[in-house]
């Protein structure tokens, strides 16, 4: 059975059919088509597929779409503006905090997360932030050290 | 009950590529008409940094911008033959292929440039911008865009070419047996510092330092990138992952990323890298290769650093705190070095 789920996704009003108990992950990968949420476990211990919901962190394989009526979705593929990218964006490619790019969104997504609420976190308050998301490839440091720039860059331009 | 300090070592002399003879791969280069060139290859990028490295190789060959070259690959129903993204072999043996390559394209390029400006093609260099020119007369010059156009429109010119590596098979001296097995080696130091727990077992890597011999380092942030992620990934298999852990009975091997362990931003340490550059005779503009090479001695380094700080070899791995328990009840408790 299918059931119709309204929610807000980068800002825009969606209007989607999804399989009754369906994920938000693969609702938003094979229904709405935003391929930037990526899968990797589908049981909650990569923490590739984190998406915000109203602003918290949370990972879109064990939210039931359903539950997210009303709601306002944020995906890495909405940080942009335009053609400008995103402070964290800039961050992650200036300190090379990429490599085959299957963490990367939901990186960015757990690390905008803490921004959004702490604009200065400490390097324990990045590790927390990004404690649940697992990268083959990295090390990590560049990816703490990204996070890291990306805040100091934002007190930057404030100041 | 306490914990124990301990520092290990370890280095490496790695061979690049698959060796004894054969290890092919092959690239094509042509030129569009808007002076752009594509490259060609069927070698898959998992994010090792192969295309940026190849279309450098490229750019650099072709005497063009950089920005001029895309990379085309991972295809193998449309790009030539390549035995693949593996031994640490990328940069050097597509690196070369696509070096090959580019010489014939750029040979074309200048012979169809030579014939506008009405010189001998010897007598032409390119600026590296985007144009070509007489040499010591600047000003007699052709923008590469156009020689591009005038070769697909006027001349009937296909400036592309191909290009493939392919390690000469050695000979076996039929008295000794020696032979020579690889064709160029990399070479690598690595210092482990780590603290074991003698009442759970648990080990911590507290700094890892490490020096990198790896030829020419075509693309340094690349190569940091792969140094640092790699060191992580030998720290990972040294001390948490495993897909067989009662090897060879496969049936208690973990099936999903909670039960096989591999440690997240939190478990980190300070890592200080050095790379120093000796230049291969046989690679791409000196390069070797690093890719395995990242990870590999931070194993036994890790190893040795456990020996070091509490007396015990274990040689299994991963090394679990269960395994350094066991091993310590059997040496009678832990025995630093300093008090062997
Ligand atoms: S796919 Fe959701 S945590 Fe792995
Ligand atoms: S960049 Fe490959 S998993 Fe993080």
């Amino acid at each position: 059975m299918k059931t119709p789920v309204q929610f807000r996704l980068n800002g825009e009003d969606v209007a989607a059919f999804a399989e009754s108990g369906a994920n938000l992950l693969d609702v938003l990968r094979e229904v709405v088509g935003d391929l930037s949420v990526k899968g990797g476990c589908w049981q909650g211990s990569c923490g590739a597929c984190t998406v915000l919901i109203d602003g918290a962190p949370r990972l879109s394989c064990l939210t039931l779409a359903e539950s997210i009526a009303g709601r306002s979705i944020e995906t890495a593929a909405g940080l942009r503006r335009g053609a400008e990218l995103h402070p964290l964006q800039i961050a992650f490619m200036e300190r090379f905090a990429a490599q085959c790019g299957y963490c990367t969104s939901g990186m960015l997504m757990a690390a905008k997360a803490l921004l959004d609420r702490n604009p200065s976190p400490t390097r324990e308050d990045v590790v927390e932030a990004l404690g649940g998301n697992i990268c083959r490839c990295t090390g990590y440091e560049p990816i703490i050290q990204a996070v890291l720039d990306a805040a100091s860059g934002d007190r930057r331009r404030r100041a | 009950m306490a914990k124990h300090r301990g520092r290990g070592v370890a280095t490496i002399n790695y061979p690049i590529g698959m060796n004894l003879g054969g290890d092919p791969s092959q690239a094509l280069v042509h030129s569009n008409p808007t002076g752009k060139f594509t490259v060609t290859l069927s070698s898959i990028d998992l994010g090792q940094g192969m295309k940026s490295v190849t279309r450098q190789i490229c750019a650099e060959t072709l005497g063009v911008p950089v920005e001029d070259v895309f990379v085309d690959t991972a295809d193998s129903d449309t790009g030539p033959h390549c035995m693949g993204s593996f031994a640490s072999r990328g940069t050097h043996r597509v690196g070369n292929a696509v070096m090959m390559a580019a010489r014939e394209a750029r040979a074309v390029m200048m012979e169809a440039a030579a014939e506008e400006l009405e010189v001998d093609p010897a007598d032409l260099e390119t600026d590296g911008r985007g144009a070509i020119h007489v040499k010591g007369a600047p000003h007699r010059s052709i923008a590469v865009r156009d020689v591009a156009i005038a070769a697909q429109f006027r001349q009937g010119r296909t400036i592309a070419g191909r290009g493939i590596f392919l390690v000469p098979l050695s000979d076996v001296d039929a008295e000794t047996g020696e032979m020579t097995p690889a064709t160029c080696y990399a070479h690598a130091c690595f210092i482990v510092e780590v603290e074991v727990d003698d009442e759970t077992g648990d080990v911590a890597v507290l700094k890892m330092t490490s020096a990198y011999e790896l030829g020419r380092a075509l693309n340094p942030k690349l190569v940091e990138q792969q140094l640092v992620g790699g060191s992580w990934m030998g720290m990972s298999h040294a001390l948490y992952e495993t897909p067989e852990p009662y090897y060879p009975d496969t049936r208690e091997g973990p099936r999903d990323f909670n039960e096989y362990l591999m440690p997240g931003p939190g478990d980190i340490c300070p890592h200080d890298v050095a790379v120093l550059e000796r230049p291969a005779s046989d690679g791409p503009f000196g390069a070797k290769g690093l890719g395995e090479m990242c990870a590999n001695p931070v194993l036994p380094a890790v190893a040795n650093a456990i020996f070091n700080a509490v007396g015990v070899r274990v040689n299994e791995l991963p090394i679990t705190p269960e395994k350094v328990l066991r091993a310590l009840k059997a040496r009678g408790g832990a025995v630093p070095a300093r008090a062997r």
